[in-house]
């Protein structure tokens, strides 16, 4: 009924334009004059709105600073995120002024060269003088933003040696949510292979790689201490995700087949952060930033940056990946049938369901 | 070429249906490009309902939707769906074939002299390619599963592995070969295109004559030609992948409780492979729609376009370096930092050729004497979000800082100003000031003022406030920020920005309105409406075959003489013979 009602209005209201439109166009017949011919007073009206616009424009984008600046880009939570943010305000010192200057002049030429039949256009075709000015202005002040940032990326993008100390890690990704994995006391993260996962051993370990007994497995949150390098490794089980951590201003994709790296030192730990923001409830987290799938948007980790001292502690609580749990190598072929009959069965449920 | 069937009477289905005239297949472009943009607006409401007022029921939806929304309230795999078709058809039905298809099977012929264009067979196919892939693509609505949903930039293993998403089973298969289907047309249209430029000038349009709608039609066109063919290898690739069992994109997965048998494949070849079509991509839809408010601007501003000859330099330089910034979209996949570092360099490196845009649609302002026409009022408006747009791309060029901004909002907010408004604001003012040309009559005035105002109004509403969700970290393709507390703050914009979306959608209800009432009641169009100088003006308004009944006219000067000193008018057709000593600006050296 409400669709029908819906549909009738619409039709309605587009007959009543249709008749006023027919009413526009039989007086402006009456008066001697083309509907489609733009007069000098119209022409006038459009021109005063666009410096109406202009004014609106800048107003509502300052409206939006007020209301949400604040909410907007968080406080940089590690060490390179102080610096892209020094270069992300170094480029808005660039484009704003280059945006409210550029789009003053055309607002206002739109509103000041506006036709009068009593005036002639400039006719201004070319000057190599004004052409060589906009075309060495930007080239110069990108060339200083290109060095800046491609300095700035090298740093990032550099993995650590051993000779800083550091902790190595490994995120995991799947659909639809987060392991985290420790070195341990090695700082060595064992090998993995797809092959060898299964419900105890979420990761695919392979127990033959010594490396990887101490290594630590973690759900739900996962622990990192200030002011300590850490070096991630990214992989995942599935289809592409991308680990995001705004607050560290940290982002890598996790890509099957492949391992990624990124690796930043948090500076401010989870309890300073509730202080910063005034928020007690403050969590930092880690998000999946690439579409993965139907619950990509619920694919998170609490991420609690702490003291070194409270970090080992908690660390000394979780369960290192021990040998007896995880399946041999030979074994791998039964696990594997095993599972896939389950997962067949799955299927077959899932698709009952519908 | 086509003046054998010059006079014969045509039956309806070869004059509207199978129709090799170029004039007929712009406009059939036009319709199906539209109809498909008009569908894919419907998308982003509904997805925009969503996002608003998120997980709020509207059961209007399941009325019409079914079990895409069960109780009212969309459902997450359905909402990938419609954000995948959403830009696919807005990137390539709307702007790719809509535009292109529409204005340079338009305006190519006419604007250089030429009764059409060079094989008439070849052009009606490519319609007719574009048109089933339209088809395709919509039934692939209707498949169990539903339609593609892995993103319009379909990475596998999603889009590979129905296992990961329903919508990458037959819905994908759709996606790709609806695809294919469309490659396909836009290589045949595009060849046809550069052909015709290249060879079929009437007598006195020397290259520096032409004017920059030609121009910029003629770069898209090569930088289709170019780019294209790698999206088809690369769709080809995942249609092996798919079918047949290759591993070239996948490796070491394990789904759905097993590991599957793929191995070496990278899903990273895909997004090069991918890529290398994509960012031409945008300048596929961009040139066209600048090339078309270059035009517009120069006219109503009675005044010549300011540094032809710059202009025609940047859109070369910028489709030259359209090939050479793919990886901007891969800083974050783990692609080696050098070459992270060297497509930062090649991506800044765009933005001259931009400014230079900018400055010279300035200055051909300045002192114009500006008719304010609703096709000028869209393409000023495309200026304004070029350069709003434009400017965060440095943002998002820079590596560095596209590690924080990369996936999220920001980058919804700032292709869509740049990409979508700017070329959606072209082809609508191309179609204000082309329309008499299509259909010769007129659209009202009065209806396009409150066409523009109203979008410009919500388009910068829904598109601005992105950037702000963006930096504070909202992920796009989320179909919902309620899981994070963390978003919380904006829950109300939000909401603004969705109802700033049902408006602009509202508005272009005004512009339908005003396209099919024009066409059939509109006043009859004079044949230079506009006092502009192109050939195209020079033809009759009724549409004959092979353009002008007469003699193709011979060109004498560049487009560009509006508001000359010493001539009467303010305009001077391309046709008019130079008065003694008078210089001309298209000049070339040989000419001499
Ligand atoms: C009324 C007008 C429009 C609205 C309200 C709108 C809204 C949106 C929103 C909110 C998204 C992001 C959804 C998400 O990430 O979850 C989106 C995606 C997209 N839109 Fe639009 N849009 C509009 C017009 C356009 C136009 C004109 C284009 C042409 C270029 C376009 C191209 C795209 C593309 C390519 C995507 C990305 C799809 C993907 O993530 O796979 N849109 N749109
Ligand atoms: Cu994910
Ligand atoms: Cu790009």
């Amino acid at each position: 009924m409400m669709t029908f009602l819906t549909i009738v209005a619409v039709f309605l209201v587009l007959f009543v334009i249709g008749q006023v439109l027919g009413v526009f166009e039989l007086s402006a017949k009456l008066r001697g004059r083309n509907v489609y011919d733009v007069t000098e007073k119209e022409s006038k009206v459009q021109s005063v709105m666009m410096l109406v616009f202009l004014a609106a424009y800048f107003t509502f984008i300052l409206w939006q600073v007020n209301k949400w600046g604040g909410s907007t880009l968080p406080v940089p939570a590690s060490l390179h995120g102080v610096t892209t943010d020094t270069l992300l305000s170094i480029t808005w010192w660039i484009i704003i002024p280059m945006f409210v200057l550029t789009h003053i002049l055309l607002f206002y030429f739109a509103f000041k060269y506006v036709y009068n039949k009593n005036r002639r256009a400039e006719y201004f075709a070319h000057s190599n003088k004004l052409e060589l000015i906009w075309t060495a202005v930007p080239t110069i002040v990108l060339t200083i933003l290109i060095l800046y940032g491609l300095n700035t990326w090298n740093s990032i993008t550099t993995p650590l040696t051993d000779d800083v100390d550091h902790i190595k890690m490994e995120l995991y990704a799947k659909q639809f949510d987060w392991t985290a994995r420790y070195s341990g006391a090695d700082n060595k993260l064992g090998s993995a292979d797809v092959h060898l996962i299964d419900a105890t051993n979420p990761v695919g370990l392979d127990v033959r790689d010594e490396n990887g007994n101490d290594d630590i497995i973690v759900k739900g949150e996962f622990h990192l201490p200030v002011n300590v390098p850490v070096q991630f490794n990214f992989r995942s089980q599935d289809v592409i995700h991308s680990a995001y951590m705004p607050h560290f201003r940290a982002q890598m994709n996790c890509v099957p087949g492949m391992t990624t790296k990124f690796k930043f030192t948090p500076t401010i730990t989870t309890a300073e952060m509730k202080q910063i923001t005034k928020n007690p409830d403050f969590n930092y987290v880690l998000l999946c930033n690439k579409i993965c799938g139907a619950a990509h948007y619920n694919m998170q980790m609490a991420i609690i940056v702490e003291s070194q001292e409270d970090f080992d502690k908690w660390l000394a609580g979780q369960k290192p990946f021990k040998a007896e749990e995880a399946p041999a190598m030979e074994v791998e072929k039964t696990v594997v049938e095993d599972t896939a009959v389950e997962a067949v069965e799955q299927v077959e449920a899932d698709k009952a369901e519908i | 070429m086509s003046g054998n069937h010059h006079h014969h009477e045509e039956d309806f289905i070869f004059k509207y249906i199978f129709s090799q005239d170029h004039k007929m297949i712009a406009k059939q472009f036009l319709i199906t490009g539209g109809l498909m943009g008009f569908v894919g607006i419907i998308m982003s409401v509904i997805f925009r309902l969503q996002l608003g007022w998120q997980g709020e029921p509207f059961p209007f939806l399941e009325s019409f939707m079914g079990d895409w929304a069960p109780n009212g309230v969309l459902d997450p795999d359905k909402y990938l769906a419609l954000v995948t078709l959403h830009g696919t058809i807005m990137v390539f039905f709307l702007l790719t074939a809509g535009l292109s298809g529409t204005f340079s099977n338009l305006l190519i012929p006419l604007q250089i002299g030429a009764r059409d264009m060079a094989s008439g067979f070849l052009n009606m196919l490519s319609y007719w390619f574009f048109f089933m892939s339209s088809m395709v693509m919509i039934s692939s609505i209707f498949v169990e599963g539903g339609p593609a949903s892995a993103g319009w930039t379909i990475y596998p293993p999603l889009s590979a592995l129905p296992q990961a998403i329903p919508g990458s089973g037959l819905g994908m298969t759709l996606w790709l070969t609806s695809m294919a289907l469309f490659i396909v047309g836009s290589l045949l249209g595009s060849l046809n295109y550069i052909v015709t430029i290249m060879n079929l000038r009437t007598k006195g349009m020397s290259m520096t004559r032409m004017p920059l709608t030609i121009w910029a039609f003629l770069i898209t066109a090569i930088l289709g030609v170019l780019s294209f063919p790698v999206l088809l290898s690369a769709a080809l690739l995942l249609i092996f992948d798919r079918s047949f069992g290759t591993s070239f994109y996948l490796s070491d997965i394990f789904i759905g409780g097993k590991v599957l048998e793929y191995d070496g494949g990278s899903p990273i070849l895909f997004e090069h492979l991918f890529w290398f079509l994509g960012h031409p991509e945008v300048y596929i839809i961009l040139l066209p729609a600048l090339g078309l408010s270059s035009e517009i601007i120069s006219t109503n501003s009675r005044k010549p376009i300011f540094g032809y000859r710059a202009m025609i330099g940047s859109m070369l330089a910028i489709a030259l370096l359209s090939f050479l910034v793919w990886g901007h979209h891969m800083f974050v996949t783990g692609m080696n930092p050098f070459l992270g570092a060297v497509f930062t360099f090649t991506t800044l490196l765009v933005a001259i050729p931009s400014a230079v845009k900018v400055f010279n649609y300035l200055t051909t302002l300045w002192k114009g004497n500006i008719v304010y026409t609703p096709a000028m009022l869209f393409s000023i408006g495309l200026v304004s979000t070029f350069i709003t747009g434009g400017l965060t791309g440095i943002i998002l060029g820079d590596s560095a800082l596209d590690i924080n901004v990369h996936d999220t909002y920001f980058v919804v907010g700032h292709f869509h100003i740049v990409m979508g408004l700017s070329a959606a604001f072209g082809m609508i003012a191309g179609v204000y000031h082309w329309f008499p040309k299509m259909f010769g009559r007129m659209m009202n005035n009065k209806l396009g003022y409150a066409h523009f105002w109203t979008t410009i109004v919500s388009a910068y509403g829904v598109f601005f406030p992105m950037h702000f969700l963006g930096l504070a970290g909202i992920p796009r393709r989320y179909y919902t920020n309620s899981n994070f507390p963390l978003f919380d703050d904006f829950i109300d914009m939000n909401q603004m920005i969705s109802v700033f979306a049902i408006l602009a959608f509202l508005a272009q209800l005004i512009f339908a309105y005003n396209f099919f009432y024009s066409i059939f009641k509109g006043q009859r169009a004079p044949q230079n409406p506009w006092r502009s100088n192109t050939l195209d003006w020079t033809t009759p308004v009724e549409h004959l075959h092979g353009n002008w009944p007469g003699e193709i006219p011979e060109v004498h000067r560049w487009p560009y003489d509006y508001s000359k000193p010493g001539a009467e008018e303010d305009f001077i057709p391309q046709t008019v013979p130079l008065a003694e000593g008078e210089f001309d600006e298209g000049h070339t050296e040989d000419e001499h």
